[in-house]
């Protein structure tokens, strides 16, 4: 491997490290879905949205770095898709939008709209934010409808690097099933998340019980569809890369790699047995605290996995069913060396922000929260 | 889009100058409220007063309202540059993106990690550990404007990279050069600077609405002079640096500086117009008069000594601009045909050259590759059709500029006059002073918001300066999509800044709690 491979390698596993964080982290959205359902008094509405209110931040930034990070290191792909799925991205920060001020907004006096106009926006964001990114993202396993053609730029008429072929641009995907499966799998994960964030931080007796409940309620249909999925795309045709560059399909392409890359195998099978063992365990033992750990790590490693199979092993990473060569690989749609390597440079710093943010996260969580911390608090939603 | 449509140019332009101008609305507020609030819990902590904890946290609360627009208007604009700008995306994504994504990766955390501890951290971190964080935010929010403004700064000069015809995008070769360019660390301060005038201008106005009110005096004698002390060194600070930005515009955009003056016809020894009135019927090559009514500013050759830094410098106008000039040390600078010409020349070598490595030809290509270097400072002429093109809209740049200036005049004049009372104790005997402190508040935004047009539409036509054309940078969607997603973006910050603006007034009318 040269460098610029290594480099490339490196920026691919960071995306999609960032890919598994943020994934995690939608278990702010998972639980806005739940205001109107899970929580029923306004006390317990109350409690939900402070101790989501924490965290928010986290998710929208972390989307804010992934968008980010990916126009940095892959900007070929930010130019195709953003630009091509044009209303699906569009719906999708439509869809965060809405979320930045819904927090702070809600109980303010003068607020306008209502603290239910609010909330139900939150809900919006949580239903649309979860399935659209997961319906966007099964795209690098099932393709899209677009052509690259980088010589265009000398066209003077119409000088379009990348077209998309369907004028639904983006919303075409809804129709594949496999792109829905995904979708509903990361709505019911970030809800399954949800209630062991709610079992681990919420003192809350009523809440608590009704949200043992709903982790059954969620985690089931989650482990059916991502079954569905991951069943699916490890039976189906995949986007291989030859050595010359050549884009094919492969039969069992994501399974071979999963197999042709061991460690990725064994930690995707040890993630997805983390999660389940989250949520079993929350499920069997009703004074288990800790499911939300478990489950997000293992999370964050299947995610992270994931991501990697459609990168790594001459893979394709976002496919093109209008023109297999017009496909992007983690080679030809990367930023150059130089670029990769000055932004390795700042990655080191990464563990730096990471250190602040657990620091920052366990000086404010350091007992679980009651109704009474949200009453005493002067800037509580 | 088969062919490049004007239409679907103007409103994607239109959508990102909408969200732009909507996230300046709060960013501004971010950066100067932030800086004072910090102050403030800066004495709370040295002294220990319980009072300044509660002014502090006032400010704080009207911080965090603003705060939350401004982080969900950020967010359209940074995916915009994909959504709506795909071909500037590739052709420039890998020098433009590096900046975003170090922007996110040390500065968005930083933010949203410290805010957290600075809302909901009062009884549960020291005082310590709360001043930090407070302090650490304000960082977070100055680094990502720097990330941010170093991109936009590149965009207006373009250094430290070059053209890669075999990936058919600009690379970057120096993140130095482009990270220390000049311009961008000028276009920082400056930038930054105005956030600070606007911090301090609502600071004052808020706190001579409760001296007027003779509500919660001791708090709002003691804002108003935080205020006014940091507004003046802030709008001293912009002036250095609002020289600083002309001296960069001269040098590098003179199409720009020749809107922001009206100027068509360049001189040497030229003035700065102090305000005037342009004939709407002047164009770049007819006799017309520029000005139906223009007073200069009472100081000879003002514009060649700030833009040169020499009394009797050669300042190009619109139309030398055009047809080609030549400085005063002698540097010939082209005319636009001649411009044009070249830019073709460069896009035709491109493709050719793109033509020559298919076919295994590498000589050949090695021919077209001198050819294309030879003329890519010339690149994007090439895309231009007419000279025409190359002028942005002079009335909107020239009285956003002036405007502008007019209004930083007025703030120092304001910030040192209420000092002034403050410190002689009298605030409670110049009652219109506090009213038009409060009623300069809107004020403060609209410089702001000239400032940018100031900026981005005297880069017009360029997206990348010289390189790139804007409307080359654009998506392939139909105007249609977009023109849908400018009203639906319309309609939520329009929406959002109802409640922003009526949060905001029933918290002040809260008063210190």
């Amino acid at each position: 491997m040269t460098t610029y491979e290594i480099l490339q390698h490196y920026w691919w596993f960071l995306i999609s490290l960032l890919g598994g964080l943020l994934t995690f982290l939608l278990f702010v959205q998972g639980g806005q879905s739940m205001l109107f359902s899970l929580s029923r008094t306004e006390d317990e509405k109350r409690l939900l949205v402070n101790v989501l209110g924490r965290k928010w931040e986290f998710t929208y930034t972390t989307l804010v770095v992934f968008g980010g990070a990916f126009f940095a290191s892959f900007p070929l792909f930010y130019s195709t898709s953003f630009g091509g799925a044009y209303w699906v991205w569009i719906i999708i920060l439509f869809a965060f939008t809405i979320q930045a001020f819904s927090y702070e907004f809600q109980s303010k006096p003068g607020n306008v709209y209502g603290k239910t106009t609010y909330r139900t926006l939150l809900f919006i964001n949580g239903l649309l934010g979860t399935f659209l990114i997961g319906v966007a993202v099964a795209t690098f396993f099932t393709g899209s409808d677009f052509t690259v053609g980088k010589g265009n730029i000398t066209n003077l008429a119409s000088p379009v690097i990348s077209r998309w072929g369907s004028e639904w641009h983006g919303l075409e995907a809804l129709l594949c099933p496999r792109n829905i499966f995904l979708g509903l799998t990361v709505f019911f994960l970030a809800r399954t998340q949800a209630i062991l964030f709610f079992i681990n931080r919420i003192k809350h007796e009523v809440l608590e019980k009704r949200s043992h409940k709903f982790l059954l309620y969620n985690s089931i249909p989650f482990v059916i569809f991502f079954l569905a999925f991951v069943i699916s795309i490890f039976l189906s045709e995949g986007f291989a890369v030859d050595a010359d560059g050549i884009v094919y399909m492969e039969k069992y392409k994501y399974f071979t790699n999963l197999v042709e890359m061991p460690v990725i195998g064994v930690l995707f099978v040890l993630g997805v047995l983390a999660v389940l063992f989250g949520i079993i365990a929350s499920i069997v033992d009703y004074n288990f605290r800790k499911g939300i750990w478990f489950s997000g790590v293992g999370t964050v490693v299947t995610v992270t996995m994931l991501l990697l199979i459609t990168g790594y092993n001459n893979t394709a990473f976002y496919p093109s069913t209008a023109d297999l060569q017009s496909s992007l690989t983690i080679y030809n749609a990367s930023s150059s060396e130089f670029t990769l390597k000055a932004m390795s440079w700042a990655s080191i710093l990464v563990p730096i922000v990471v250190t602040y943010i657990f620091i920052a996260w366990r000086a404010l969580e350091k007992k679980k929260t009651d109704i009474e911390d949200i009453n005493s608090d002067h800037h509580a939603y | 889009m088969e062919l490049l449509d004007i239409s679907l140019v103007n409103w994607s332009r239109g959508q990102f100058a909408l969200t732009a101008m909507y996230h300046w609305l709060f960013v501004p507020l971010t950066l100067g409220v932030g800086v004072i609030m910090a102050i403030m819990e800066t004495i709370y902590y040295k002294t220990g007063k319980e009072e300044w904890k509660k002014i502090t946290k006032f400010w704080m609360t009207l911080f965090g309202v603003n705060f939350a627009c401004g982080v969900a208007t950020g967010i359209i604009l940074e995916f915009q540059f994909g959504t709506n700008w795909s071909n500037y995306s590739w052709f420039v994504g890998d020098i433009f993106g590096a900046p975003l994504a170090i922007e996110g990766m040390l500065a968005f955390f930083l933010e949203a990690t410290f805010i957290s501890i600075m809302f909901f951290g009062w009884n549960k971190v020291s005082k310590g550990f709360h001043l930090t964080s407070t302090w650490l935010l304000v960082l977070g929010a100055t680094f990502s404007a720097l990330w941010i403004l170093v991109a936009n700064a590149w965009m207006q000069y373009p250094v430290g990279m070059e053209f890669n015809p075999d990936t058919a995008r600009n690379e970057m070769i120096d993140f130095w050069a482009i990270l220390s360019s000049p311009v961008a660390m000028n276009k920082f301060l400056h930038t930054v600077f105005s956030g600070w005038i606007m911090g301090a201008l609502f600071v004052v106005g808020v706190s001579a609405w409760f001296v007027l009110k003779k509500r919660d005096m001791n708090f709002a004698l003691k804002s108003l002079k935080i205020g006014a002390i940091f507004g003046v060194v802030a709008t001293i600070l912009i002036i250095a640096t609002g020289d600083g930005s002309a001296y960069h515009v001269a040098q590098k955009q003179p199409m720009k500086l020749a809107a922001m003056e009206g100027l068509y016809e360049g001189k040497e020894g030229a003035n700065i117009v102090a305000m005037g009135l342009l004939n709407p019927d002047k164009e770049y090559d007819n006799e017309e008069e520029t000005f139906l009514v223009k007073m200069d500013v009472p100081v000879p050759k003002l514009l060649s000594l700030l833009g040169y830094r020499k009394a009797d410098a050669f300042v190009p106008g619109i139309k030398d601009i055009i047809d080609g000039y030549t400085l005063s040390d002698g540097t010939v600078v082209p005319s636009f045909e001649d411009k044009q010409a070249s830019g073709r020349v460069a896009i035709q070598a491109f493709n050719d050259y793109r033509v020559a490595k298919a076919a295994g030809n590498d000589s050949l290509a090695a021919v077209h590759r001198i050819t294309l270097n030879e003329n890519y400072a010339n690149f994007g002429y090439g895309y231009l059709e007419h000279p025409s093109e190359l002028i942005p809209n002079v009335a909107l740049v020239f009285y956003s500029f002036h405007f502008m200036v007019a209004l930083g005049i007025l703030f120092l004049v304001l910030f040192a006059a209420l000092w002034f009372f403050q410190w002689k104790g009298k605030l409670d005997k110049v009652p219109w002073l506090l009213w038009i402190a409060i009623f300069t508040i809107p004020l403060g935004y609209l410089a702001g918001e000239l400032g940018w047009v100031v900026s981005e539409v005297g880069r017009q036509p360029w997206v990348i300066q010289d390189i790139m054309p804007t409307k080359i940078a654009v998506s392939s969607v139909s105007v249609q999509s977009v023109k849908i997603t400018f009203f639906l973006f319309l309609t939520l910050f329009s929406a959002l800044l109802v409640a922003e603006i009526k949060v905001m007034i029933k918290q002040i009318k809260k008063g210190v709690e």
